[in-house]
């Protein structure tokens, strides 16, 4: 799980070089959009490898970046000092997701116009100042070329802001040192005492981490040559037509579990109906679903603040352990309920998903803090080490509790 | 709250079924150009050729695809002066013949197929990957994992899954009535009470286009209704992916090659981690 990060520092390299060359052939306007990207996959030389490597690398991304999140949730490596860290990190997923929904619409097919109106549309739910922002956004009061124009320039931008962010993210935790699965800090008393706490990142980790990736890069080639269009929608290889919309809107996948509870609160959920007559009407069940999506994120960003635990790692804490597994557990069901059409039981599915997501952050984390009682974590890391390794006393061969840098 | 699962678990067992019964069935047709060492089947795809170029033609076009593409290896692989004899046959309305007032010329082999002839007949470039055969089960994907996402098996099905319209039709219902189109027109006097469909599919507006021994090809291949529905679906498939037998190469030799790279890598890796694990700490020796 602690590889991740290489993982996305190569993914988003391979996402500028593939989306420069890709930029070079596309030309962002409504009646040509959709017949370049042809051009790109039938005349540009090795065109289809670097759309299908652009599109799928969309999706490695946020599958990195969603193991990496979790990761630090488990072994609670956002809590301090790396505070800091864990913010520029959540602002690096907020704009990867801007990015990814901008990149989605230049293809102009019709899930990208059609999901683009359902999404900005999300803004206009905003009460008195929706609208105008909605047109604000656009460039007009539709999707139309303004949108798609303004789209292709932010989403040629954002990527470098994000790789700003990201130097400015390994720099952060460059500062505090990595955390490591025991969430024991490195003792700092002597440089004798470091020295056993830690290995050097050459080349040990420099190994381990190529060799993860080699992997991980394996599984993606395969997906990228063999399936390709697996992770995608078949409607977006229709050319986008503002007169019929699909029947089945749906985003990309890994929008799904922040759309899925973007859709649960509905007009008939007793906490929408007394935010509405709370607010006298202002926060209707659409703005209160906006609110609730974005509030998933901040709630997470606010990570650092709302877990009361001493303790780090989730290693040496039993009933954390549990709750956590459930948030996995959650994050997966909300992913497969956000694809599902909303009728029969998959609301109130949904409904569950969402309210457990917003309990596990500001009602679990902070309690668990009070009321659990955490195992005691080794002294150091060296002792946690030993405890693994020492062949004197018949040492398991666990990976995991190998120190980190 | 649990009133209102329970109420929401029943509805959803009642409503399954019933959803899936409006799903018309689409067969899973084995592709010569599916999995990871699947190539396109060059006869296959110029049998296709003909039955686009006699049938589907007449109403669909295929405006992303050049002519020259027939010729590319990959493909259906005409021989040269065969592709151009066959670009000839169409003409393209060029705008700059006669002092720019444009005019009529043959197509070369640069020129794309032209557009639809019909208005509401769709363009079949990518018409392969534009529609999905396989979805599910109860949305987890797998059967699109599994089964490849099923467009050339749609379009087999489709063009297979002309039926005489169910009873309860009325006689002057507009459209044909087809077992695996979804988005067609549908009589409510099919429906039940709570307007689910009690017959899958629905009406389509294109008449069937292929019949026996409609398109006679030149090998002698089997030409019924399902088998010229299969040719043509290939070659749609390759219309839409025209580069998919140098994807798959490419794949092919990037997994290979990762793979290797893989396994030397755990190795190395291994081999440098086995003194720290032995218990012995790398001190002093790599550490300044």
């Amino acid at each position: 799980m602690w590889i991740w990060g290489i993982v996305l520092m190569f993914a988003l390299i391979g996402q500028i070089a593939t989306g420069v060359v890709l930029a070079m052939h596309y030309t962002p306007h409504v009646d040509l959009a959709f017949a370049s990207v042809e051009h790109i996959m039938r005349d540009v030389n090795g065109g289809f490898m670097l759309r299908y490597f652009h599109a799928n690398g969309a999706s490695l991304m946020f599958f990195a970046v969603y193991c990496h999140i979790f990761r630090n949730l488990y072994y609670g490596s956002y809590k301090t000092p790396r505070e800091i860290t864990w913010i520029i990190g959540i602002l690096i997923f907020v704009l990867m997701m801007g990015t990814a929904f901008m990149g989605y619409v230049l293809p102009w097919g019709q899930m990208s116009f059609h999901g683009t109106s359902v999404i900005t549309g999300l803004f206009g739910a905003i009460p008195f100042i929706g609208e105008s922002i909605q047109t604000w956004l656009l460039g007009a009061s539709a999707v139309g070329q303004p949108a798609l124009n303004r789209f292709f320039s932010l989403h040629f931008l954002l990527p470098f802001v994000i790789l700003g962010l990201t130097l400015v993210h390994v720099w952060a935790f460059h500062t505090t040192g990595n955390n490591n699965p025991t969430g024991v800090e490195v003792r700092r008393s002597s440089v004798e005492e470091a020295r056993r706490d830690t290995v050097p990142f050459w080349p040990y980790f420099i190994l381990k981490d190529f060799y993860a990736l080699a992997v991980v890069l394996a599984v993606f080639f395969a997906i990228v040559a063999f399936m390709p269009n697996y992770l995608g929608h078949p409607d977006n290889y229709v050319p986008a037509n503002p007169l019929a919309t699909p029947s089945h809107i749906v985003p990309e996948w890994y929008f799904l579990p922040f759309y899925a509870i973007l859709r649960a609160f509905t007009g008939d959920v007793w906490v929408v109906m007394f935010a509405n007559w709370i607010s006298f009407g202002i926060i209707d069940a659409k703005f209160f679903g906006v609110l609730a999506m974005f509030g998933a994120i901040v709630v997470m960003a606010l990570s650092p603040w709302l877990d009361t635990s001493l303790v780090r790692s989730g290693r040496y804490r039993p009933m954390f352990k549990w709750w956590f597994a459930l948030l996995v557990v959650d994050f997966v069901v909300l992913m497969w309920v956000g694809a599902q059409p909303a009728e029969g039981i998959y609301p109130y599915i949904a409904l569950i998903g969402a309210t457990y997501w917003f309990a596990y952050f500001l009602v679990i984390l902070p309690l668990l803090g009070v009321i659990e009682r955490p195992l005691t974590p080794p002294a150091s890391i060296e002792a946690d080490f030993a405890a693994h390794y020492d062949p004197q006393t018949g040492g398991t061969k666990q990976f995991a509790g190998s120190p980190a840098e | 709250m649990l009133k209102t699962l329970a109420l929401g678990a029943a509805l959803a067992l009642t409503a399954l079924p019933a959803f899936a019964e409006g799903e018309g069935h689409v067969t899973d047709y084995a592709f010569s150009f599916e999995g990871p060492f699947g190539s396109f089947d060059k006869l296959q795809l110029q049998r296709g050729l003909q039955v686009y170029t006699e049938v589907c033609s007449a109403c669909h076009g295929l405006s992303y695809v050049a002519y020259r593409t027939l010729a590319q290896p990959g493909g259906p692989e005409l021989p040269e002066d065969q592709m151009r004899a066959y670009a000839e046959q169409f003409t393209v309305l060029d705008p700059t013949l006669n002092d720019g007032e444009g005019g009529e010329r043959p197509a070369t082999p640069a020129d794309r197929f032209p557009h639809s002839g019909l208005p509401n007949a769709p363009d079949l470039s990518l018409m392969a990957k534009a529609r999905a055969g396989f979805h599910g089960p109860y949305g987890t994907g797998l059967s699109q994992l599994f089964n490849g996402m099923g467009g050339p098996e749609y379009i087999t099905s489709l063009l297979n899954g002309y039926e005489d319209p169910p009873a309860c039709a009325p006689e002057d219902f507009e459209g044909y009535y087809n077992t695996v189109f979804q988005a067609g027109g549908y009589p409510e006097e099919c429906k039940d009470e709570e307007g689910h469909h009690l017959f899958p599919g629905s009406w389509i507006a294109m008449p069937p286009p292929l019949a026996d021994g409609q398109v006679v090809f030149a090998d002698g291949s089997r030409n019924d209704t399902e088998a010229e529905a299969y040719n043509a679906a290939a070659f749609l498939m390759w219309a839409a992916e025209p580069h998919l037998n140098a994807r798959k190469e490419a794949g092919l030799t990037g997994v290979l090659f990762l793979a290797i790279l893989s396994v030397l890598l755990y190795l190395t890796n291994k081999r440098i981690w086995a003194p720290v694990k032995a218990g012995g700490r790398p001190l002093g020796a790599d550490q300044h």
